[in-house]
């Protein structure tokens, strides 16, 4: 069970993290209405969300230090704030400021923040590859540090993330795969794009662990990555983490989701996996409804003022994209 | 026959598309998001509704084995159109594109076909930034074997589609999402174009100049066509009579056609949306000064991406991108006149 400090932290992280998603998607309409352009408002280009998802963030970095790495997926928010990416170079980033972490350059896709050794890829399961290279690092150099690399459960088909698993399993590296199996890659249900059922299951090709975690549930996240994460501390190699989880949102912001079954997004948020977890802290009297209340306030005020300090910064001047290509 | 019928690209594509499946049993699609959702921009949209999940085929996200797969059933006498999202994501399966579909009707003497279509999203300027945001013409045209089509318009779309699918090779569609005409996307007006019914093809590597002129001649493919029609007419105010000449596919190049062209105005103008260095611009250049310097009374100029990865910013990503002004002010620099 997670003590007092941790379950007030992994609350307070995925409501911050929910928060910041709804608050993006309704400022990403702006400047997109009446007519829905991509390119048009403060925030252009496309737009992943993770809301729904944010177990798999917290439930994992809870273990985690700024010197472990994580690399995220082209749904990248929940895990780089999890991971403690700062917030207002994040969300400067994600509105093309000249204060972002890479002063505009990047995107919302392309978030790295070296100081928390967070990077992630638009480029589905390409994150597995620099994970297996960040542990093959700790373990060069003899830290205990740890990486934790997140697919999509449609990235878990790309050759790239299978490659991955073996070479971490085979060179017993400190990495653990987390899909996020919100059973959706765009508009393609799982059951049409993979041919096992539990991807977890796979792991045994690789010869690690494998852990299937039912209905996106925090807590029993908590506890497996919990272990998987002491176990790659003390050199007894890589893990799989498969997590049931669910996207709210469309693939994409501006999505039409006509692919989607009606009601299957009103039914995830009939057993919305923070509420829960909320629910189950107070009842359980870890923390007090003031205490959680606090939190959740806390994590709204962060979130607040990462969008007033990026949508107060300048843009950058038309020649900075010049800059920077070569180290 | 004229039909008045005004569509987009993406409605080019699929109807090409969906008249070769009727006429040719052989021919199938597949790629991420070809089912349902018709396509992310559009080119298979309606095609699952009438040719059904067996010819239209969604895959998983695993570019290496569906790419490598439609190499496979093309030696085997099929036609798939295989769609690659976006041009960026090539690099999971460069090598089922470069290493098998270019070079195996190479490496069996001629003696088998790979009559395969890859269609493939290109283009940016919505801020997508830099892994979803590349041209990357010269990158597929710069390996033998590959035909490389990238089409301005409906129109051209859908004749070049007919012409590549029927092609017993390998070719490389390369459709820019700007110009698809979907409803989440600005799209350049001449995009749209009429769209006879009947099925037509348009022969590769043949370029057509889209606007006749006698002081210089500017070269462009794909969104770049648009942005240089646009320079036209405002130079048109300031007496300057620019050709514009759309090359309209890169492998085979119609270096005639430009050639003949500068021969006539003496100045040359390339625009591309890739990235400058060892590019469709500098190719161009060298096609035409190798056949004759003489030809050139100013020295060429081109236009493309400063070699920097697609900033996400807009302002950085508007001021790498060519746009009508940047051709506008090359044309007058290069005619040495001043700003207007
Ligand atoms: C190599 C590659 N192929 C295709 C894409 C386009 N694409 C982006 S996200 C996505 C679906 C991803 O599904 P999943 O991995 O399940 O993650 P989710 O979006 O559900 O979080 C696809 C096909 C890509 N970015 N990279």
């Amino acid at each position: 069970m997670p003590s007092k400090s941790q379950f007030l932290w992994m609350y307070e992280t995925m409501e911050k993290a929910r928060y910041y998603e709804d608050t993006i998607a309704v400022a990403y309409m702006e400047g997109k209405q009446p007519k829905f352009d991509i390119g048009a408002g403060p925030l252009p280009g496309e737009m992943h969300l993770a809301a729904g998802q944010e177990p798999c963030a917290a439930g994992v970095c809870v273990h985690l230090r700024a010197d472990d790495t994580v690399t995220a997926t082209h749904r990248p928010h929940h895990a780089a704030i999890a991971k403690g990416v700062d917030l207002k170079k994040m969300t400067a980033e994600i509105f093309g400021k000249k204060t972002g972490l890479a002063g505009g350059r990047g995107g919302h896709m392309h978030l790295l923040d070296p100081a928390v050794n967070f990077a992630c890829s638009g480029i589905i399961a390409q994150g597995a590859g620099p994970a297996v290279g960040a542990a093959l690092a700790a373990k060069l150099r003899g830290t205990d540090a740890v990486a934790v690399s997140y697919v999509g459960d449609g990235a878990a088909n790309q050759g790239g993330f299978h490659e991955a698993l073996n070479l971490a399993s085979l060179w017993k590296l400190p990495v653990i795969f987390v899909i996020e199996d919100n059973s959706w890659g765009i508009s393609v249900p799982k059951a049409k794009s993979t041919a096992i059922k539990d991807n977890s299951l796979r792991a045994a090709g690789y010869a690690m662990p494998g852990f299937h975690i039912a209905d996106n549930d925090t807590l029993k996240l908590f506890d497996v990555a919990g272990e998987a994460v002491a176990r790659a501390r003390t050199g007894g190699g890589p893990t799989l983490i498969e997590v049931e989880t669910y996207r709210y949102y469309g693939h994409f912001q501006g999505d039409p989701e006509t692919y989607r079954p009606k009601g299957e997004v009103a039914a995830l948020k009939a057993k919305d996996p923070i509420a829960r977890f909320r629910k189950t802290m107070i009842e359980t009297k870890v923390a007090t409804a003031a205490e959680a209340d606090a939190a959740l306030a806390r994590a709204k005020a962060e979130v607040d003022e990462a969008f007033a300090f990026a949508r107060a910064a300048a843009y950058p001047a038309p020649e900075e994209a010049l800059a920077h290509v070569f180290a | 026959m004229s039909s008045n019928r005004i569509m987009t690209v993406s409605r080019a594509m699929s109807e090409a598309i969906a008249q070769e499946m009727r006429a040719d049993p052989n021919v199938f699609v597949m790629g991420e998001d070809v089912g349902a959702y018709g396509g992310i921009f559009g080119a298979t949209s309606g095609l699952l509704g009438e040719f059904g999940e067996s010819r239209v085929r969604d895959t998983p996200i695993s570019e290496t084995a569906f790419i490598g797969a439609g190499v496979g059933a093309a030696m085997a006498g099929m036609r798939p159109i295989v769609e690659l999202m976006f041009v960026d994501f090539f690099g999971v399966c460069m090598d089922a594109i470069y290493n098998l579909a270019a070079k195996n009707v190479y490496f069996s003497g001629g003696n088998c076909k790979v009559p395969m279509v890859i269609m493939t999203g290109t283009g940016g300027g919505y801020s997508d930034a830099g892994q979803h945001s590349q041209t990357l013409h010269a990158t597929f045209a710069h390996l033998p074997g590959l035909k490389v089509v990238a089409p301005s318009n409906a129109y051209d779309a859908k004749g070049l589609m007919t012409t590549a699918i029927r092609d017993d090779g390998p070719v490389m569609f390369m459709f820019h999402k700007g110009l698809q005409g979907l409803a989440w996307m600005a799209s350049p007006e001449g995009a749209a174009t009429e769209l006879p019914e009947e099925s037509y093809v348009l022969p590769f590597g043949q370029a057509k100049i889209v606007r006749p002129g006698k002081d210089v001649t500017i070269v462009a493919i794909s969104m770049m066509v648009h942005h240089a029609m646009e320079a036209a007419k405002a130079l048109e105010k300031e007496g300057v009579d620019a050709e514009v000449i759309d090359l309209r596919t890169l492998v085979p190049l119609d270096r005639k056609t430009v050639i003949q062209s500068v021969k006539k105005t003496g100045r040359l103008i390339v625009v591309d949306e890739d990235y400058k260095s060892y590019g469709l611009t500098s190719e161009i250049i060298a096609s035409v000064v190798e056949e004759n310097p003489a030809y050139l009374k100013s020295p060429p100029r081109r236009l493309a991406v400063p070699d920097v990865p697609i900033p996400y910013s807009r302002p950085m990503e508007q001021y790498i991108l060519p746009d009508a002004v940047d051709i506008a002010a090359a044309v007058r620099a290069t005619l040495g006149k001043k700003a207007a």
